[in-house]
This record gives structure tokens, sequence and C-alpha cells, in this order.
């Protein structure tokens, strides 16, 4: 099992939990994920890891309600556990030879791009974050993403907070704006990480993506997440998740993400009937 | 006098338009005068080419005469002297290819029952002589166990029992490996792959799961930062593979591994899983094997009204064992033979409607000694489906020989070890199972396991 030592909310959507798992933590890398299972009935979900606390033991991540399993997790209070929590997964991002990188994080996707930016400030890296979100109500990690970025943007579809506009408007500009970028990282929606990488490629920047595609065992068994990039089929979990936003098949992606769409509306509705179970055995 | 009968005492089972509906086991299991009955065929050859076409040889006419005298407790001992999984090798080995393809009653009319016979007395003793092992004494030396499969339930148990301080490594949430996640309830019943697994813990094997070593750990850790003294990599074959064919990235397209492994480990056809799973009503399984015929039947049983195996040789070729073969029939499913895809259909919306495939016809024998197909041209033909689940074969995961230095691997990624001792091209560290002989069975890899144990223990008794 695994303890749940902090807990906060960051917007009425998205939770931080950081969770004692010492192994994960020992060789957690920034881009790497963990796979998480609240309960024997639970789904096996990936999660890309936030942040890592190497002497205390313990992992950071933070995530979006967003079906069943990420509601359940969610619920978990400080003190509690959940079963299982496995990682570090994947292939930790590569930041070889970078001097300016331009981090953009769309929405909950800032949660991963707060520790990428991280990473790189604490290298010396120069680091411009742009930050979107659809509106001021959920902006998450602007005060962490400012202090370890050189230059820091946010942006609201609707001009409710920062500056009015997408993501890619912003990076556009800065990149005619003469700025030379090393790569670009860009971790988000899918849409948002297509248009970024549309964006750089009459560039010519390199444009590193994190895809989070189904996945079940995160080993390279199940070959669910693959993704085709290149014209190659990749296994997200074990040749990635990072991968040239340029290669990336991200119409196939989408696609690929939607195959249980109908049937996690269908669970939304049994979560309450789960969390009314949770609770009963809590009481009892 | 022995019972000169030509076939074998039936075995009870559910009837097949039952079976289909439920993942209860198909196959009841011999009653005692059942099983006295059938083991009276066996003619107790003296030169019992029987033993020689079992890859752990079991001493199979010595059991079966115990079985004859109704001794099921002097069976049991004789079996488990060999093999560590009697009730799990009962139920999975393909006998008509081993064992049974030896025995001398095969030549007119069927061979003996040797595998239900060897199921019976595994779940005979189960039942009636269900004590726990004790934990022996500790010899004070360590050894780790990367897998949970049959090679390294094998391999750990025959170490605990002597004394050795193991710990299996397993990167799932649960243990048991191909026999939790890949063969389905109704063939072997999770509870009896429990039961081993609760042996194991009672001789003080303690289990790890969430540990998916190359990653969370590195074998060199193990040894250098935990201080184990050896190390057991059971890590079988569990890379998919896939044709390459154009739609293999459409939904509605699984691996057999994926739709096992929702099913199986993750419990999709409990209503008390959140496990999700295309709801599916006509499914095409591409492969001839085993895994094959488990995710047809599994489709069946999921509530598909149509589900196709599509195979690009002839019955005869297939390597699934007969009676899965069989029993798929009998459950309705249908076989498409000599038929290879070349497609997969997109119905407009991502989603797969449908799989277009090429009829074949048998040439010359290739190098595994089956004749190989050649597509007849022109000769496209498509099957309406909505899922297709990809099975056709799978190879060794790369995670551990791509981050432990010194492991060597063939061409197809298995590991290389001494045929005698099991011993990896590293001291200290030994391999089994399908991670060294590529996808095969569930007794040759129960076989190497033990084999690795002694060989480890050889290893320790004099470092």
């Amino acid at each position: 099992m695994f303890r749940i030592v902090n807990k906060k909310e960051l917007n009425s959507m998205v939770t931080l939990l950081e969770i004692e798992a010492p192994f994960v933590a020992k060789k957690a890398q920034a881009g790497q994920f963990i796979i998480f299972r609240v309960d024997e009935y639970s789904e096996r979900v990936p999660l890309t890891i936030a942040d890592y606390d190497r002497e205390k033991g313990t992992v950071t991540i933070i995530f979006q309600k967003v079906g069943l399993s990420t509601q359940l997790l969610a619920a978990k209070e400080i003190g509690e556990s959940i079963q299982d929590f496995v990682g570090p997964l994947g292939v930790a991002t590569e930041y070889d030879g970078m001097k300016k990188v331009a981090v953009v994080g769309g929405g909950v996707g800032c949660a991963i791009a707060y520790p990428q930016a991280k990473a790189l400030h604490e290298m010396g890296v120069e680091v411009d974050v742009i930050a979107g979100f659809r509106n001021k109500d959920i902006v998450i990690l602007e005060e962490e993403m400012q202090a370890v970025s050189t230059h820091f943007y946010l942006m609201t579809d609707d001009g409710s907070q920062g500056e009015k506009g997408f993501v890619t408007d912003k990076l556009k500009a800065l990149i005619e704006a003469g700025n030379q970028y090393d790569a670009v990282i860009a971790i988000g929606p899918i849409p948002m990480m297509k248009f970024v990488s549309l964006t750089t490629k009459p560039y010519g920047i390199h444009t590193i993506v994190s895809l989070n595609p189904i996945m079940i065992d995160g080993t390279g068994m199940c070959g669910g997440c693959r993704v085709t990039v290149g014209g190659k089929i990749k296994f997200a979990c074990v040749d990635g998740p990072d991968f040239d936003g340029h290669e990336v098949d991200f119409d196939e992606l989408m696609n690929r993400n939607s195959i249980y769409k109908a049937r996690e509306a269908e669970l939304t509705e049994t979560h309450l009937c789960r969390m009314e179970k949770m609770a009963q055995e809590l009481i009892r | 006098m022995a019972n000169m009968s030509p076939e074998k005492i039936k075995m009870p089972e559910q009837a097949p338009d039952v079976r289909n509906k439920n993942f209860e086991e198909v196959a009841l299991g011999y009653t005692a005068e059942m099983a006295v009955e059938e083991a009276q065929r066996c003619l107790n050859c003296k030169h019992k080419p029987c033993v020689g076409g079992c890859p752990v040889n079991v001493r199979i006419p010595e059991f079966i005469a115990e079985v004859a005298k109704g001794d099921f407790m002097a069976a049991y001992q004789v079996i488990t002297s060999t093999n560590a999984l009697p009730a799990v090798c009962g139920r999975v080995c393909p006998q008509e290819s081993q064992c049974e393809s030896k025995c001398v009653r095969g030549m007119k009319g069927e061979a003996v029952g040797i595998g239900r016979l060897e199921r019976f007395v595994a779940d005979w003793y189960m039942k009636n002589c269900d004590e726990m092992p004790e934990k022996p004494a500790p010899n004070g030396k360590k050894v780790a166990v990367v897998g949970s499969g049959p090679s390294s339930l094998a391999c750990a148990g025959d170490l605990a029992k002597l004394g050795y301080a193991v710990t299996i490594f397993e990167a799932f949430h649960k243990a048991g490996g191909v026999l939790v996640y890949g063969i389905p309830e109704f063939r072997l019943p999770k509870a009896i792959v429990q039961k081993e697994i609760d042996k194991l813990s009672a001789l003080g094997v303690e289990i790890m799961t969430n540990m998916v070593i190359g990653k969370v750990l590195s074998v060199d850790e193990i040894i250098d930062d935990m201080g184990f003294d050896a190390v057991f990599i059971g890590t079988g074959a569990g890379l998919p593979s896939f044709m390459g064919i154009p739609g293999e990235a459409l939904v509605g397209v699984y691996s057999a591994n994926e739709y096992l492994t929702r099913i199986n480990l993750m419990k999709a056809y409990l209503p008390e899983y959140d496990t999700p799973i295309r709801n599916s009503k006509a499914v095409a399984v591409v492969g001839g094997g085993n895994v094959a015929m488990d995710a047809a039947r599994c489709a069946k049983r999921m509530g598909a009204e149509k589900v196709y195996i599509v195979y690009r040789r002839s019955e005869k070729e297939m390597p699934a064992r007969l009676e899965e073969i069989h029993h798929a029939k009998e459950e309705g499913i249908e076989f498409h033979l000599l038929r290879n895809p070349v497609k997969i259909l997109d119905n407009g919306e991502g989603q797969v409607c449908g799989i277009e495939c090429l009829k074949m016809e048998l040439g010359e024998p290739d190098a595994s000694g089956r004749r190989s197909p050649v597509p007849v041209e022109g000769s496209n033909y498509v099957i309406d489906v909505d899922t297709v689940v990809m099975s056709i074969g799978t190879s060794p995961n790369p995670l551990i020989r791509s981050t432990t230095k010194g492991l060597e691997t063939n061409r197809k990624g298995c590991l290389v070890v001494n045929e005698e001792t099991n011993q990896t091209t590293r001291e200290g560290v030994y391999a089994g199972g399908d991670a060294v002989t590529g996808a095969a069975t569930v007794i040759l890899a129960m076989g190497a396991g033990k084999k690795a144990a002694e060989a480890i223990d050889n290893y320790l008794k004099n470092k």
C-alpha cells in the first residue's frame, strides 16, 4: 500500500497528491511516469511524475478528475493509502546540449511542464515558460513556474488572466522576435501538442511532446499505448513517453484515446455508488 | 488386468452452449472412480516411452500405478518429485504432443489420459491434504527471482525448500505471470495459481509486486546494493507482435496480451471491476496458438455474437492444444483457415468495421518443418467485425537485457544460458522459461526453473 502524505486541490478539477513510494522516488527523473491503481477493483492508470523527494521517499502527482479512476484517487485523503503505485516508467527526457528552451504547458499539462522547466532551470538552461489555460479559474502552479523560468508568459483563452490568446500565438511571437530555442518542450492536451508542433515545424526547432495514451502494464507488454511516430509503431510506455512532435501522428492518438469514452460516461454515473461503498467501508 | 477400452474415460465438462457464457472451468475433472478406471488403461510398459515425452520426466507409469491402486497420496509424491505445478500442468500441458504422443495405447485407440490423471491427483491432494508447507531453517543466503510466472514459481519453491531467503519481484500488482494475466479462468482457475503462491509464502518466499526490474531496480542493484547472492530471471516473453498491416492502430484492435490482461488479470468480465473493454459484437482473432484460442473463447464469453479465428495455415499446423481447438469449435468459434489478414478496415470514424483477408495455399515446408502458406492472388474477401485481436506471437521484453551489463542475448532477444545450469553469461545470474526459449510452454518453463534452482544451489554451496 502507498500512503498519501500531502494533498492540495489546485483548482476545482485538479488535485495534487504526494505519495510515499521510496523505490519510485529513488529513481524518478523528469519525463517519467507512474501507474496507479486505487484499489482491487480499479483500473491501472498512467500519470507523469510531477515531482519527487528522494530523501522523504515521496512522489508528487498532479491530475485532473476526468474519469472514474482519477475521481476515486482524488477522493483519497492524507493518511489514506492506495493499492498500487509503480514506477518510474518510461524514458527520462533528454536535455543534452540544450542552452535555451521554451517549455509550453497547457491546462493540467502544466503539472508536467513545471518539473521540466525546473530541471532545465537547475541545469542553468535559459527557460521561457508559456502556460495556457482556458480561464483564470483553472490556473495552476503560476508562482512555481514563474520561479523556474527566465521569462514566464501566462495565457488564457478568454484573457481573464495574463494575456489573451493561445500558447501557440505566444510561441510564434517569441520565435519571430528572434528567440533562438534549441528545443521546445510541449505538454498538454493532444490538440495543443499537435499545434505547437505545427508551429515550430517551419522553423525546424526540435520539439518534444509527452504522450499519455491508454496503457495497462507500462512495461511494453500490452501494446495498448502504441503510437505511430515517423511512420513506425512505438510503445509510449517503453519508447516514450517523450517523442519528436514533428513525427507523431496526433490524430491517430486522439482517436485511440477515445476508445472507452462511452463507457467512461457510464462509469462516472456508477462512480457515486463506488464512493458510497468506500465511505461505508471507512465507517465500518 | 488392464482396462483395454480403446478410448479414454471421458472427463465431465460444462455443456458448450452453457460454458460459452460463463468463465467457470470448462473441464470438471475425473472422480476417483473414473481416475482409477482410466489408470487401469496404463500397460506399465517397461521402456516407459511417455516419460521421455515429458519435458520434466515425470515418472508417469509409476504415478499411474499408484492411482490404479487408489493410493492418490503416493501418486502425488511421485509427480511432485519432478513437477512443481501438477494442477497447472495437468490442465495446460499439450499432452497430445508430449507424454501422450508416446503412449503405446495410442497406437490402437486413444493414449492413456495422462494429463487428466495428473490433474486428478493434484486436485485430490489440494482438496484432501491441504496443509501448507513449513518454513525450513534459513541457510543464510538470499536469492532474487525476477518475474512470477511458472519458471519463477518453480525456482523460488525449490530454493525456499533448501532454506534460501527468496524474494520474488513482480512487475504487475499480482503474482502469477502468464498464469494470471494470460490463461483464462475457464481453463486454469486462479484459485489454483493462488494456492501455489500461498505455498511459496508459507515457505517464507517474499513477494514484492509493482517492481519492474530494469526500471525500479537494476539487476546490479539487486546484487550489489540489496545483497542478493544470486538472481534468477524468469521474465517470460511478454512483448506482443503486430502484423504491420494497415489499420492496426484503429480503435478496436488489441494485442492478445492486452485483451487477455483486461479480462483475466483486470477481471473485465466481473461487474464490480472498473476495467473497460470494448463491447464487441463480432471479433476476429488472428493466430492459431493457445493464446488465440483463449482470446477467441474469452470474446465469446464477453458476449460477442460472432467470433472468428483467422489463421494462415491449416488446422494441422495450428500450435494450439487439440483440446483447446476442439473446445473452441464446440463453443461456436468459426475457423477461417488458410487465410491471412492484409488490412483492417475503418468505419470512417477510426473504428474497426472489418478485416480483409487473402486466401492461402500450403507450399513447401519452411524452417519450422511446417508447410508455409502462399497467398492466392486476387482471393481477397472481408469479414465484418468490430474488433480484431492480434495473437501472432510475443518476444522477450528488453527491459532487463538493456539495463544489465554482460547479459548476452540471441538475435531474437532471448537470454543466452548454459544448457546444463541455466546460468546466463553473468556469474550468479540465471534465467529460464520464455525469457530464454521465446514463447513456449508452462511445463518447459517450470522445468527450467527447477533446473536453475538446482544450479543456483550448487553455485552458492560452493561459493
